[in-house]
């Protein structure tokens, strides 16, 4: 039996997942769990992860969660090139460095501007920038400026000469505000450069139809709206659940 | 190699990932040499530090020239170059995902949340002479006893350790963010029986090295006591 994937794409973990697997033409089964639906709480995909996040993938009978371990053990099982997961132990680690640092040094960052000025403004009723949403761009910029310095550095990519799961990790983050409308790369000519690099050695096609559902987010906002309104109230309370 | 330097480890024992890593180079005998920086006195912010490590964070090791910093990436560096016994990071493909499982999931879950207590609890009200924020404080509980009831119905469930039948890197890292709160006297896992249970086991086959590796936080667990 192929491998089952389970994720959506407008999820940044669950697009680096979905490129490595297409990129390396390894077989699997998409089950499309579409978030704005809700339907990681089904009965059926708890089973599968009690987390009720995405991506999850089952091979076999051995279930796996968490993008950064998911993208190793394919990388491993299916004997990929050698440059996605360096065999080499310091080019190896240097990998790794970066998939742990961005945790909490890029992601929340990149998902926090993504919020604020992608989604809040829509849920909420209220256009216009959001509470927050200057100081989440200001703490986004530090961030992308901490990836610059310490990781990317003058190199084509993060490990070296090669494109690796580092930049994969982080090109589909720093895709995530352009949902929002705003691009953190913008202003960098090294940083654009990267992502255009990124961009090919992934493959035009293949990124641009991963990256399509959030480049739309507006677009399936509206669409729900009109077709399930319930849908947005439900949104609504888990979003503004946190409080003030 | 004569000219091989000793492994060089810039650590505070304030910081839960800097204990992970020395709780590991202890229970596992890798030669190393100790390099303390005081982030009360602001010692990461030293130019000398900075050059080691621009993000002015620790843990950061330096082996024979090498620089690493990000606890995890360290540990599993330590674990594949060095001779350690298998179960800290298991070479069976399925072993180690669920090791690397855990390992991701805890940066922005265990860690996030455990440290933000501490951070209410001790850090702040030290650093701006200002008491506690009660509300801030008791939403920072309710998250972390989330993420508790997490970590034991998806990773502890029903075995002796986080990730399977014996203990690994993801359990070293667990319980030294777990061990933070205690600098506030505040034991986050006494109604827990089965993260209790796995404390202990954990702390027995760690043996002396914890103890030592946590001094710091009982001072400060003394400290808050008075």
């Amino acid at each position: 039996m192929a491998l089952q994937y389970y994720g959506d794409l407008n999820s940044q973990p669950c697009r680096s997942v979905y490129i490595f697997l297409k990129k390396n033409n390894i077989p699997f089964e998409f089950k499309e769990v579409r978030l704005f639906m809700g339907e990681q709480y089904s009965e059926q995909f708890q089973k599968l992860n009690p987390l009720r996040k995405v991506p999850v993938i089952k091979d076999g009978d051995f279930v796996l969660s968490e993008s950064v371990s998911i993208l190793k053990y394919l990388a491993g099982k299916y004997q990929t090139p050698d440059h996605w997961y360096p065999g080499d132990l310091q080019r190896r680690a240097r990998v790794n460095e970066y998939l742990d640092w961005q945790h909490s040094g890029l992601r929340p960052q990149a998902s926090r501007v993504f919020l604020l000025k992608g989604m809040v403004p829509f849920i909420s009723g209220s256009p216009g920038p959001s509470a927050g949403a200057m100081e989440a761009v200001e703490e986004l910029t530090q961030s992308v400026e901490k990836f610059h310095q310490k990781f990317l550095q003058d190199k084509p990519y993060v490990a070296g000469a090669d494109i690796s799961l580092a930049d994969l990790v982080a090109i589909v983050e720093l895709m995530q505000p352009l949902g929002g409308g705003h691009d953190p790369l913008d202003g960098s000519a090294p940083l654009t450069a990267w992502r255009e690099r990124v961009k090919k050695a992934i493959g035009r096609e293949l990124f641009d139809e991963v990256h399509g559902p959030v480049l739309n987010t507006q677009q399936s906002l509206e669409s729900i709206s009109q077709k399930q309104p319930e849908l947005l109230d439900a949104m609504k309370k888990m979003l503004f659940k946190g409080g003030k | 190699m004569a000219s091989r330097l000793p492994l060089r480890v810039y650590y505070d024992l304030l910081s839960q990932p800097c204990r992970a890593v020395l709780i590991f180079l202890k229970c596992t005998g890798i030669p190393h040499v100790e390099k303390p920086v005081a982030l009360r006195k602001g010692e990461q912010t030293s130019a000398e530090f900075t050059k080691l490590n621009p993000m002015q964070k620790v843990p950061v090791i330096v082996d024979n020239g090498f620089v690493l910093t990000e606890s995890v990436a360290i540990l599993k560096y330590l674990a594949t170059k060095y001779d350690v016994p298998q179960f800290w990071y298991p070479a069976d493909l399925h072993k180690r995902a669920k090791v690397d499982e855990y390992m991701a999931w805890q940066h922005a879950n265990v860690r996030f949340h455990a440290a933000k207590v501490f951070i209410l609890e001790v850090l702040m009200p030290h650093m701006s002479g200002q008491p506690v924020n009660k509300d801030k404080l008791d939403k920072a509980l309710a998250e972390l006893s989330i993420t508790l009831d997490k970590l034991e119905c998806m990773y502890l469930k029903n075995q002796p350790f986080l990730c399977g039948e014996e203990i690994t890197l993801g359990d070293i890292l667990a319980i030294c963010e777990l061990m933070q709160p205690l600098g506030a006297n505040r034991d986050i896992l006494k109604d827990r029986p089965k993260l209790v249970a796995w404390k202990d086991r954990v702390k027995t086959f760690v043996g002396k090295p914890f103890d030592e590796v946590h001094s710091f936080v009982f001072n400060l667990r003394d400290k808050a006591k008075l």
